[in-house]
């Protein structure tokens, strides 16, 4: 297929991964931070053609997986309302509440639907005057500018009965909290390219100078991530920290602005709740001014209490890239895409999903290592 | 946890989600939640022989002949799509079904389930489409029900179709899971996923420059040619709900084996590729309704692809991989790139990702 199959040819990827060994001398971590590109890697098997010394550690960037657990029960009870038609991205109705998931509530009646865009969330408050239209509206920078749009056309349009469950993170304040851990194992970064689409990367330059890290804007084809694997590498060898843009033919530097306008108008920079992550300052979105009637958060309340936790998930360490998912003792076992315990099990952008659908087979002999036989 | 305490961030994980109490629309996805449907609720309750087979349909002895029984429920959204509709889908379901025992198809029951409200020219387009499906795979429709139900209670049409076909070749092993040999070769029939993607396009309001079509046929004239010509068929499915890595998957596990695919040789049309890149779907596990996998004996591989290129439903057919001894039960992947991957069954429903 066209501008996608040369990205996944045999032999370029060959000659990338040879230049790869051939630059390393040492062993090097490297993060990679958008679950797309985690898809990307084990999903071609891109590990296999590295050399041994790099170990690729998978960041906190998959939507699904950072949305709090509490913003998932109070998306549950919206969805219960009689009144409501809540609207979501596919991904996000198998992540598990602290009782249900959307997918539960749907099963028990409640007026769940996928869409593709925010936009079809607004068509459905305009042609549903009588029912309240709910938007869950998750994910980093690149979904921003489009839910931006949704709220703006359905403020333009005068649209009362819609509203949005608002769970935006932001990429540059999560690689500062895991850069400033004492345990950050990560020594550069594959900075996600759609992510730099829309807001270029000139916020990158700052924390690579701050912490000394490489920081590549790498793309999610297989050629995009050896490519940029290679200039991180190149970096890491040379002493150079440097941001460089990989994903040249989507990314400028100063990004996509018009869609900035758009999300800088209708968002405004809050704190965020991560989930595995905790509380990060000033690392999500939430509306701003006269747009804060279309938030569902004050529209309808919610007194439910604080989710419990379980102490058999390890997803905070694995979003911080201290665990690799097959390190957990439940991966695989307890924990499976049918019951997960944690976010990252759910999505396909999740590192646990990932592993578990397209890396079993690497696993098992430490699952068996960990906590006895796999059940399955 | 003594990670968990080193770390500066507050860890917050989720709890356990409860037992399954109710079904889900993933239960009826032909991934691993129909499968544990299947085994927990049904196969205890009517175990049996046959029922142990576990393939497509029954073959059951009579009087010295082997007949092949099975049934299929059909409910689908929009009833009219590109390349078909719930009529001869629900033909050309079951007749493959009877295909896949290696039985000739020869009668079908049908059982309509009809909202009140239903337009009669539907009804009317869906039974004409049925009876062509019919005439053309040469199977009479000989006996059915009809029942109707109050608006809001069903979705225009469900019909249900069960068949009957007859096995005449006599090949030394039985079709099924269990004949699979290591070194045998994996055929497909044709392109993955334009059933799948054409029904998503209508229901989705998705177009493209060329549109997609379902695959929707009858599949044994393939069959049948395989068998007229000698070659010794191990195993047949078709790769229907949850697409070519789910039924791959159902062979490796009841066949104790591995199946290793070449993703290059996968055959998908740039245009379903396409909507699944667009859809964040993966083709493997994409619904086809005209589409089989065939494991034959690797000596046979090449005069059996000679065999169904000839024919008009298999015309695209393509050798995808082999079957090895181990590691069993399962299914594994080299990617375009060179690397290695385990091809999983689909679990749950297929859901488009957020970006």
């Amino acid at each position: 297929m066209k501008f996608l199959s040369e990205y996944r040819d045999p032999k370029a990827a060959e000659q990338l991964a040879a230049a790869i060994r051939k630059k390393v001398t040492r062993p090097w971590t490297i993060m990679e931070i958008c679950g797309g590109q985690t898809h990307t890697i084990v999903k071609s098997g891109l590990e296999d053609l590295l050399p041994k010394q790099i170990a690729l550690v998978h960041g906190p960037g998959c939507p699904v997986c950072v949305t709090p657990i509490q913003l998932i029960d109070k998306a549950v009870a919206i969805a219960k309302r009689p009144d409501a038609i809540f609207c979501s991205f596919g991904d996000m109705l198998r992540v598990p509440g602290s009782a249900k998931s959307l997918f539960d509530a749907k099963a028990e009646g409640a007026d769940v639907r996928i869409v593709y865009s925010p936009l079809d969330a607004v068509k459905l408050a305009r042609a549903n005057p009588q029912k309240q239209v709910v938007f869950f509206a998750v994910g980093f920078e690149t979904t921003a500018p489009a839910n931006a749009m949704a709220v703006w056309q359905a403020d333009h349009d005068g649209i009362e009965n819609f509203s949005m469950l608002v769970s935006h993170v932001l990429v540059p304040p999560a690689m500062e909290a895991l850069l400033s851990s004492e345990q950050c194992v990560v020594q550069g970064f594959l900075a996600a390219g759609h992510v730099c689409t829309v807001m270029g990367f000139e916020e990158y330059f700052p924390i690579a100078e701050r912490y000394k890290v490489p920081i590549v804007v790498t793309g999610f084809e297989p050629l995009d991530l050896l490519e940029g694997i290679y200039m991180t590498v190149s970096q890491l060898e040379e002493g150079r920290h440097e941001v460089e843009n990989q994903y040249t033919r989507a990314v400028r530097r100063e990004g996509n602005r018009p869609a900035q306008t758009t999300i800088s108008e209708v968002f405004e920079i809050s704190p965020r709740q991560w989930r595995g992550l905790g509380e990060i300052p000033a690392s999500g979105f939430q509306l701003r001014g006269r747009f804060q009637k279309y938030d569902a958060n004050r529209r309808f309340p919610f007194s439910g209490e604080p989710a419990k936790e379980s102490p058999e998930c390890i997803s905070g360490l694995i979003l911080q890239g201290l665990k690799k998912p097959h390190q957990c003792p439940a991966f695989a076992v307890k924990c499976t895409p049918e019951n997960p315990l944690g976010a990252p099990m759910v999505s396909s952008e999740g590192a646990c999903a990932a592993y578990y659908h397209y890396g079993r087979r690497q696993t098992q002999s430490v699952q068996t290592e960990l906590s006895g036989p796999a059940s399955r | 946890m003594a990670d968990a305490k080193l770390n500066p961030f507050k860890l917050s994980c989720p709890v356990p989600r409860v037992a399954d109490d109710r079904i889900v629309l993933a239960h009826g996805g032909g991934g691993r939640l129909t499968h544990q449907l299947i085994e927990k609720i049904f196969l205890p309750a009517f175990s049996n022989d046959m029922l142990a087979q576990r393939h497509d349909g029954a073959v059951v002895p009579v009087n010295g002949s082997r007949l092949a029984f099975t049934t299929d429920s059909f409910v689908v959204r929009p009833l009219i799509f590109p390349g078909g509709n719930i009529g001869d889908l629900a033909v050309n379901g079951t007749v493959n079904d009877l295909a896949m025992c290696g039985a000739r198809p020869l009668y079908l029951s049908a059982g309509f389930i009809l909202e009140e409200g239903l337009e009669m020219e539907t009804l009317r387009t869906v039974v004409t489409s049925m009876q062509q499906a019919a005439a053309k795979a040469n199977v009479k429709l000989v006996t059915g029900d009809t029942k109707v139900v109050d608006k809001g209670k069903g979705d225009g049409i469900f019909v249900n179709t069960s068949g009957i076909g007859v096995i005449e070749s006599n090949m030394k092993m039985p079709i099924g899971p269990a004949s699979v040999q290591p070194g045998d070769a994996v055929i497909v029939s044709g392109d993955l996923g334009r059933h799948g993607i054409a029904i998503l396009s209508v229901r989705e309001g998705l177009e493209f420059e060329s549109p997609i079509l379902s695959d929707c046929a009858n599949v044994w004239p393939a069959v049948e040619a395989l068998m007229n010509a000698g070659i010794e068929i191990h195993c047949l499915r078709d790769l229907t709900r949850g697409g070519l890595a789910t039924t791959l998957n159902e062979i490796a596990t009841d066949g104790n084996v591995c199946i290793k695919l070449q993703e290059a040789l996968i055959p998908v049309d740039e245009v379903v590729q396409g909507a699944c890149e667009i859809l964040g779907l993966d083709p493997l596990y994409v619904a086809n309704e005209g589409r089989f996998a065939v494991f034959v004996p690797e000596e046979q591989a090449q005069a059996a692809l000679g065999i169904m290129k000839r024919i008009k439903v298999s015309q695209g057919s393509t050798r995808v991989g082999k079957v090895e001894a181990s590691p069993g039960c399962t299914v594994l992947l080299q990617s375009r790139i060179g690397g290695n991957r385990v091809v999983d069954m689909l679990s749950g429903e297929q859901l488009p990702r957020i970006c």
